[in-house]
């Protein structure tokens, strides 16, 4: 049985994965380096590492993210989408709703059984409602990611952000802070805009079945019980894997159908 | 008859005093957090410099995000108002207006007569006001009213290709990082600066004259890069303040209130 890689080469962070026989035996997360070439070589390095093999044993390795164009090594390029829907499904083969929630961006997207991609919507253009926002609001109020998520079940009286825009709401948030007004009902505040704006794109999808959300946002426990409020649907976590590789999974995936000539089944 | 225009913006505040078509005095300065606190001390300034008290003024326009916590006004003016009349008044053949205060960006049309025939503004994004270049001169650590000579510095060029701030300020710190000049870093942020208003601008058409007016009317790289996405000679407001054309229009409004007052009171009498 060959191996098969894919590799994600996000703004982030850049993900490579090695799978053979439908398992993962390698998967590696960097920090995404200036050059994405050079974050492609050396988190494909890491990942052959992992897995105990070398370049010339990978059958076919396709790769995807906005540096996809400039991986050296790779059979083909994929769209991020297409990738996501496949590592999505593999991640939970109950997936029928995609949320995924990057440093720089938010994409949802409707797949079917195969991991295909029939509908889907994404905001890059615009900070809010991407990681940054929260990102942006954490530091503010000088709290974690996941502190900021805990703040929505301590407050008592949410504050109302004014503004979608990251930098309004920013200066929205000083304003609360040197008023006094307690950092929970910010928090609660903060997160519940993020979950506005993130519902707006998984509505627009019209959300069907099981949802699932992806990329580091999942794990703010307030915006996730917020957002359920908003669609009026529960949401999953996978447990098979971290949901960040889901992009270079699905392009891993992609790679074992190319070379066994047909369409996978979960 | 000496009339004042008080201009409550959300970062500076200004204020004019005119006697009938001349300025007497005029000031500006940041905005404090309560428009009233702000509006007070702005116009005790352009009292100062005329050397003048609040007596003397027979009728007071107060206009910008925060007018109607002024205290001491007459009448309110909207923005959009305020700036066509202070174009008009200065340039008769302008028929479009393109400000860019420190949280907002706007553009009106205006008929022949300088009635306000279209509007548009972006006050929901920080992308394409003053606070997008603030933001971008305190990451490249640069002061502000420096940015415009900076960027003609310019020899390298380079894309700026986000317009939301938060994303064009992390690509600002990956050129700084790659080595490249504050220079031509500058200068494409003009450039990207210029695209989003251009586009505001071209929804509601553009016809010329098109004079720019407000706080980053000053900065000369905007103002070239404006006129260049507009494909336009913009022409720039000469001997006065680009910034407190708010206020000088708000005045004008006065000027216009304070007269019907005078006719009125001569009917009566």
């Amino acid at each position: 049985m060959s191996f098969v890689a894919g590799c994600d080469v996000g703004s982030l962070t850049s993900k490579a994965v090695i799978m053979k026989n439908k398992k993962i035996i390698g998967s590696i997360i960097i920090k995404s380096k200036p050059r994405p070439k050079d974050s492609a070589d050396a988190v494909m390095e890491a990942a052959l590492a992992e897995a105990g093999i070398s370049g010339g044993d990978i059958a076919y390795c396709i790769g995807t993210g906005y540096g996809r164009d400039r991986i050296d090594f790779v059979d083909e390029v994929v769209s991020e989408i297409s990738c996501h829907g496949k590592g999505a499904r593999w991640l939970l083969p109950t997936a029928q709703t995609v949320i995924d929630i990057g440093g720089q961006d938010c994409k949802t997207m409707k797949i079917d059984t195969d991991g295909n991609v029939s509908r889907f919507m994404t905001n890059d253009k615009c900070a809010s409602g991407t990681g940054r926002f929260l990102e942006v609001m954490a530091n503010v109020l000088g709290v974690s990611m996941e502190e900021l998520g805990k703040l929505s079940k301590q407050s008592r009286s949410p504050v109302t952000l004014a503004s979608t825009c990251t930098v309004w709401a920013q200066a929205d948030v000083i304003k609360f802070i040197n008023s006094g007004v307690p950092i929970e009902d910010i928090g609660a505040g903060i997160n519940t805009a993020m979950a506005a704006r993130v519902a707006i794109l998984v509505n627009a999808v019209k959300p069907e079945g099981d949802i699932f959300m992806t990329g580091g946002v999942a794990k703010n426990v307030g915006v996730v019980a917020t957002l359920e409020k908003l669609i009026g649907k529960r949401i999953k976590k996978a447990r098979k894997a971290d949901p960040q590789i889901a992009g270079a999974i699905g392009a891993a995936l992609l790679s074992m159908e190319r070379i066994n000539g047909h369409g996978l089944r979960n | 008859m000496i009339v004042a225009g008080c201009d409550i913006g959300s970062l500076t505040a200004k204020a004019v005093i005119m006697e009938n078509d001349k300025i007497l005095s005029h000031a500006v300065m940041r905005a404090k957090t309560r428009p009233a606190e702000s509006a007070n001390e702005i116009m005790q300034t352009a009292l100062d410099q005329a050397g003048l008290t609040m007596k003397d003024i027979a009728c007071v326009v107060g206009t910008g995000y925060g007018r109607e916590q002024i205290p001491f006004v007459d009448h309110v003016e909207s923005e959009i108002s305020c700036h066509a009349k202070a174009a008009r008044r200065i340039m008769p053949s302008v028929r479009m207006v393109i400000d860019i205060g420190g949280q907002d960006a706007k553009a009106t049309r205006m008929d022949d007569s300088g009635n306000v025939a279209r509007y548009i503004y972006n006050d929901k994004c920080a992308s394409g006001t003053g606070r997008f270049l603030e933001v971008m001169a305190e990451a490249l650590e640069v002061p502000l009213e420096e940015m415009g000579a900076m960027g003609d510095k310019s020899t390298e060029k380079l894309q700026i290709s986000n317009q939301c701030v938060i994303f064009a300020e992390t690509e600002v710190v990956s050129l700084v990082n790659e080595g490249k000049e504050t220079a031509d870093i500058i200068n494409a942020l003009h450039k990207a600066m210029a695209k989003r208003v251009a586009s505001l601008a071209k929804s509601i058409d553009v016809e010329e004259d098109v004079v720019m007016t407000g706080g980053v009317a000053k900065n000369s790289g905007v103002f070239k890069a404006l006129s260049e996405a507009l494909n336009v000679d913009m022409k720039s407001i000469n001997g006065i303040d680009p910034q407190i054309m708010g206020a000088m229009g708000a005045s004008l409004y006065a000027l216009e209130k304070a007269g019907e007052k005078v006719s009125g009171l001569k009917k009566a009498g």
